[in-house]
């Protein structure tokens, strides 16, 4: 096999650190990342529930995170991945029923979900 | 159009209907049920908490004793914890290299999810009940 050091002319799938992903692509795997996000934004929901369980001061205290610059933007954060789940998700539900996959269709359903998760994250912010 | 003739898989195979990860469909399925229930739900739970926040623990518990509230509470959670280790388990199947590691990870991530499910179940009770 002397010819296996010789340089090809072949084209060579995609590698993920040089390959731009597609809007599509890149939502697909960020209904992976907010899901795990929300996941572990549950443990905040147990923690909210517990501290009421607890007492006043221990309720007290859960407001005081939540109402932090910190709290605030790891609850900003929740909200825009859980809109976004929500959104990618029922498009999922869609995808379930066989509907939606042609290109054009998955590439107008992106722009969907997004805006879908950006306005209702707007909305909930500007009520808040 | 007699499928068993041109079909791969044996007529007891196809009967039992459970496929390679010898539970069927029933993790997908479950997986979507409880993505379903969650719509309702989640605008629900986003909904409520805008009326709640600022407030303190008396407007919480004055509201987490409505039967409605507590009922729809508690289902946030169960559904909501049940969704997460349903999904957080095809993503550590996944990414998780090695058996033993990936059995493991999944029965902590398992149990964390039911045991913080069970911990705000007691708690709604707690509160909507009264101390």
């Amino acid at each position: 096999m002397s010819s296996a050091a010789k340089p090809t002319a072949r084209p060579l799938s995609p590698h993920l650190q040089v390959y731009r992903l597609p809007l599509t692509a890149l939502l697909s795997i960020s209904h992976r990342i907010t899901g795990g996000g929300l996941a572990v934004g549950l443990v905040g929901l147990a923690y909210w529930l517990t501290a009421a369980a607890v007492g006043a001061d221990a309720y007290a205290q859960f407001q005081g995170i939540a109402s932090s610059w910190f709290g605030q933007l790891v609850l900003f954060g929740f909200s825009f991945a859980l809109y976004f789940h929500l959104c990618n998700g029922i498009r999922h539900l869609f995808w379930d029923a066989g509907k939606g996959f042609k290109i054009a269709d998955a590439q107008r359903s992106d722009k969907m979900v997004l805006a879908g998760a950006i306005v209702l994250t707007a909305i909930t912010w500007l009520v808040a | 159009m007699n499928p068993s003739n041109n079909s791969l898989r044996s007529p007891l195979g196809r009967v039992r209907g459970l496929g390679s990860a010898k539970e069927g469909t029933h993790h997908w399925w479950a997986q979507r049920v409880t993505a379903v229930a969650l719509i309702p739900l989640t605008i629900w739970f986003v909904y409520s908490l805008l009326g709640l926040a600022g407030g303190d623990l008396a407007a919480f518990t004055g509201w987490l004793s409505s039967p409605i509230n507590a009922t729809l509470m508690t289902l946030v959670v169960a559904v909501g914890f049940h969704h997460a280790q349903l999904g957080l388990q095809v993503v550590f199947e996944d990414y998780v290299v090695g058996h033993a590691t990936r059995i493991a990870i999944n029965m902590i991530v398992k149990f964390l999810c039911y045991g913080l499910g069970a911990l705000s179940i007691v708690s709604i009770l707690i509160v909507a009940f009264g101390r």
